[in-house]
């Protein structure tokens, strides 16, 4: 029995030129040891193999890698550690065509789920590999290490594209170097040792540098992490202002098309999620710095990306319940998880209704015209500078802005009193998310740490900001569901008691978060806050 | 994990023929598979091709200073590694009433019993190749095996062996492996061989209805250092061995 080879090589030979350099390996290996080639057995074919991750490289991020070996039927999935250290193996049936949401029960799901959920596993690189084995024997006939000799052809399937700039590029088949592995006989560490110490001396023998799916990247012109919904542009302070805005909203714009085609293909909901806050980020930047910019650009397109956001709310908001619901059936104390079913199929439906909307909305004139008329304005404006003479630099511009944006905040935040309306508070939200957008916009500017201090503070006011508009927003949309079930006669009596259990559930966690504002709204906008904003903003005095 | 032993108190009736070629088939069939050499003569390590030796001796396994999982051996084959003999296995039975560390057993004749356990994840099937004898090395063997697959001469002598065996095993307190025999070195031209098959498949159902022919091929094993189910797989050897093993698969 043979354990997994962690000698790997790879022949460093012109094309052509591989059966020679083989051959001396083969060569100098028979120095030491009896070589004899290993037929293959019956009816095995070449070695299919398909590497996994989600659109933004999170088991990649998390340093594992996922492949599934696929077999006559079903298949083995290993997870490893990037350097080959094997994590977690399970059998698979059989691979679904299409990307799967969840993967089937087992050690390998149980490793990963956390990481992944909700984002679907795509296909990320796949490979056909024909091996020959060679047996290394000793003087008694035995084989005590083999060699295996790898030729893999390598091609990246079709998926949504990563990045608006990188899809011209991306070559989808490549052949590898062939690779050389010595795998070890159980027993006989120190024979795989001695065969692996010949080899390293044969000239055109190299060492692996990287795993197979690494090498396979390269050679496709992949890079990993490719995908990130971050916003970081590149800018610098003294760039002119419009030259930082315009690349700001590019980058924006990437990530909007970036998710198009995962959207459209319904792969999972993150893509409409990361679609839709690069949609409101890009509203926030236009809104707030779009004074750089020519008049007429910000205010027709100011219109355009309200209503690229209006179209996607209603399948963004039935994801929202749909992910949720689980959690949501669990928490009923009166009713039963069940009762809640009709309302999952009523969502379903809906879903399903809304998808084929939206689908017709991203596939037509309307978001075409915004994607190419609005790259093209703004690739000018990076390119050419602005239409006005002496702009002011990207600094400047940051400072003003987000100085303007936390006062409003603070202003906004401290009138706000216990008898004040619920309005107040979801006004402060926006002001506060707009604060954070110029923040996360400007980060590169910015001093790191005091930028992770305002931050932090920040986010725990928008947290307990979002709970108390959130739970408002979904009570109110759990009662016209309710309305919209009874209407289609789609809602038995106990589903709308269950329901009104939610509905309560969600009234008390307001409740809750409304408590909590005045707290996180001192820490925030108090003196400390303050000084910590000033710190940010002017630099420690 | 299941455990096959083949075993019989008579030396040179089959046993580690059929310890190997069993093992191999079941290897072929993609169970996982362990073969423990426990013959001093160490056959079944000659036979793949391995080297009678295991580091500090049976004494380092049997006391447990030495893991029974450093000593295995991966063999030529896909799934079937070996736990090679040595020739310090001369003494087991010494080693086998003698102090062992972990040893929560007590009693020396689950000792070997215990030494396997850990194995349990890795392993689908143990086959046991037992020296020939009764000694405490055969009695753990009995112990510690689910299945004693027992080849016999077809002689009205080596049926008494069956029985006394039979006894033996039914004597056990709690675990009592099930008994499986099979004619060995069987020859159609021999009547008494004839005759012998032919009665004891009728009285006894613990008698295999396969029986392995004496045959020049599988003496060939030790030339060629294979099984023969591995180097002449078409061979009516190789049948008798695959049949005899499908019939272990249904009857235990």
């Amino acid at each position: 029995m043979t354990a997994p080879g962690v000698r790997g090589f790879v022949l460093e030979a012109l094309p052509g030129d591989e059966q020679n350099l083989l051959s001396a390996a083969l060569a100098t290996l028979a120095e030491a040891f009896t070589v004899i080639a290993e037929p293959a057995a019956p009816g095995a074919g070449p070695r299919r193999r398909i590497w996994l991750d989600t659109f933004d490289w999170r088991l990649y991020r998390a340093g594992l890698v996922l492949v599934f070996e696929q077999a006559r039927r079903g298949g083995r999935l290993l997870l490893s550690q990037a350097d080959g250290t094997p994590q977690a193996e399970q059998a698979v049936t059989s691979w679904p065509r299409r990307p799967p949401l969840d993967l089937p029960e087992g050690p390998v799901r149980d490793r990963i789920i956390v990481l992944t959920r909700p984002r679907a596993l795509l296909p990320v690189v796949r490979a056909v590999s024909t091996a020959s084995v060679t047996r290394l024997l000793n003087a008694d006939g035995k084989t005590v290490a083999r060699l295996v000799a790898d030729r893999i052809t390598v091609t990246a399937p079709s998926q949504p594209a990563a990045s608006h700039a990188a899809t011209s590029q991306t070559a989808t088949t490549a052949e590898l170097a062939p690779r050389l592995a010595v795998t070890e006989v159980r027993g006989y560490p120190g024979q795989a040792r001695r065969a692996s110490a010949l080899l390293a001396g044969v000239p055109g023998v190299a060492p692996a540098s990287q795993g197979t799916f690494m090498a396979a990247l390269t050679a496709l012109g992949r890079h990993p992490a490719d995908y990130n919904s971050g916003v970081a542009a590149e800018i610098t302070a003294a760039m002119p202002a419009p030259v930082a805005v315009a690349r700001l909203l590019l980058r924006l714009l990437d990530t909007v098309e970036s998710n198009v085609d995962g959207v459209l293909r319904d792969i999972d909901t993150e893509f409409l999620h990361d679609l839709r806050v690069a949609v409101r980020r890009t509203r926030s930047a236009v809104k707030l710095l779009g004074a750089v910019l020519p008049d007429e650009l910000a205010k027709h397109y100011q219109a355009e990306f309200k209503w690229l956001g209006d179209v996607t709310t209603p399948v963004r908001d039935l994801d929202v319940h749909l992910l949720g619901f689980d959690a949501m059936a669990a928490q009923l104390e009166a009713a039963s998880p069940a009762d809640l079913e009709p309302l999952r199929a009523f969502l379903a439906r809906r879903r399903a209704r809304e998808i084929r909307r939206l689908a017709a909305a991203l596939r037509g004139p309307r978001f075409r015209a915004i994607a190419d008329d609005w790259r093209k304005a703004l690739l000018e404006i990076r390119d050419t500078g602005s239409a006005r003479r002496r702009p002011p630099a990207a600094v400047t511009l940051a400072l003003s802005t987000t100085g303007r944006a936390f006062r409003r905040v603070a202003t906004q935040g401290g009138a706000i009193i216990p008898a004040s309306p619920p309005e107040s508070l979801h006004d402060l939200r926006k002001r506060a998310k707009e604060l954070r957008y110029l923040l996360e916009f400007f980060a590169p500017l910015h001093d790191p740490v005091a930028y992770r201090k305002v931050v932090g503070d920040l986010k725990q006011l928008q947290d307990c900001l979002g709970d108390f508009q959130d739970s408002e927003v979904q009570r109110g949309e759990i009662s016209s569901l309710a309305e919209a079930m009874l209407a289609e006669r789609a809602a038995p009596a106990v589903t709308l008691l269950a329901m009104g259990e939610i509905a309560a559930k969600l009234a008390r966690s307001q409740a809750q978060a409304r408590e909590e504002f005045a707290v996180r709204f001192a820490r925030f906008a108090g003196p400390a806050g303050q000084e910590r904003v000033r710190v940010l903003l002017e630099g420690p005095s | 994990m299941k455990i096959f032993a083949t075993y019989n108190i008579k030396g040179g009736v089959g046993k580690t023929t059929a310890a190997v070629n069993l093992a191999y088939l079941s290897a072929a069939d993609g169970h996982r598979t362990l073969l423990w050499d426990l013959d001093p003569q160490g056959a079944a390590s000659f036979l793949f091709r391995i080297k009678p030796r295991v580091k500090g001796g049976g004494k380092a396994l049997i006391r447990g200073t030495k893991a029974l999982d450093d000593a295995i051996k991966g063999t030529d084959f896909d799934d079937l590694d070996l736990i090679p003999a040595d020739f310090t296995y001369r003494n087991m039975d010494l080693l086998l009433g003698g102090p062992a560390k972990g040893n929560t057993a007590k009693k020396p004749t689950r000792r070997i019993a215990q030494l396997l356990r850990p194995l349990a994840a890795e392993y689908d099937h143990v086959f046991l190749d037992c020296p020939p004898s009764i000694s405490l090395v055969s009695e753990n063997v009995m112990h510690a095996a689910d299945v004693l697959v027992v080849p016999l001469i077809p002689t009205t002598l080596s049926v008494r062996t069956l029985d006394q065996l039979t006894e033996f095993v039914a004597g056990f307190d709690g675990h009592r492996p099930q008994i499986l025999a099979f004619f060995s070195m069987a020859d159609r031209r021999k009547k008494l061989h004839q005759e012998t098959i032919k009665d004891l498949q009728a009285e006894r159902v613990n008698v295999a209805a396969t029986p392995i022919p004496s045959l020049s091929l599988i003496e060939r094993m030790s030339v060629e250092r294979a099984p023969v189910t591995a180097f002449a797989p078409r061979s009516v050897a190789a049948r008798a061995y695959r049949d005899l093993w499908a019939e272990l698969g249904k009857k235990t």
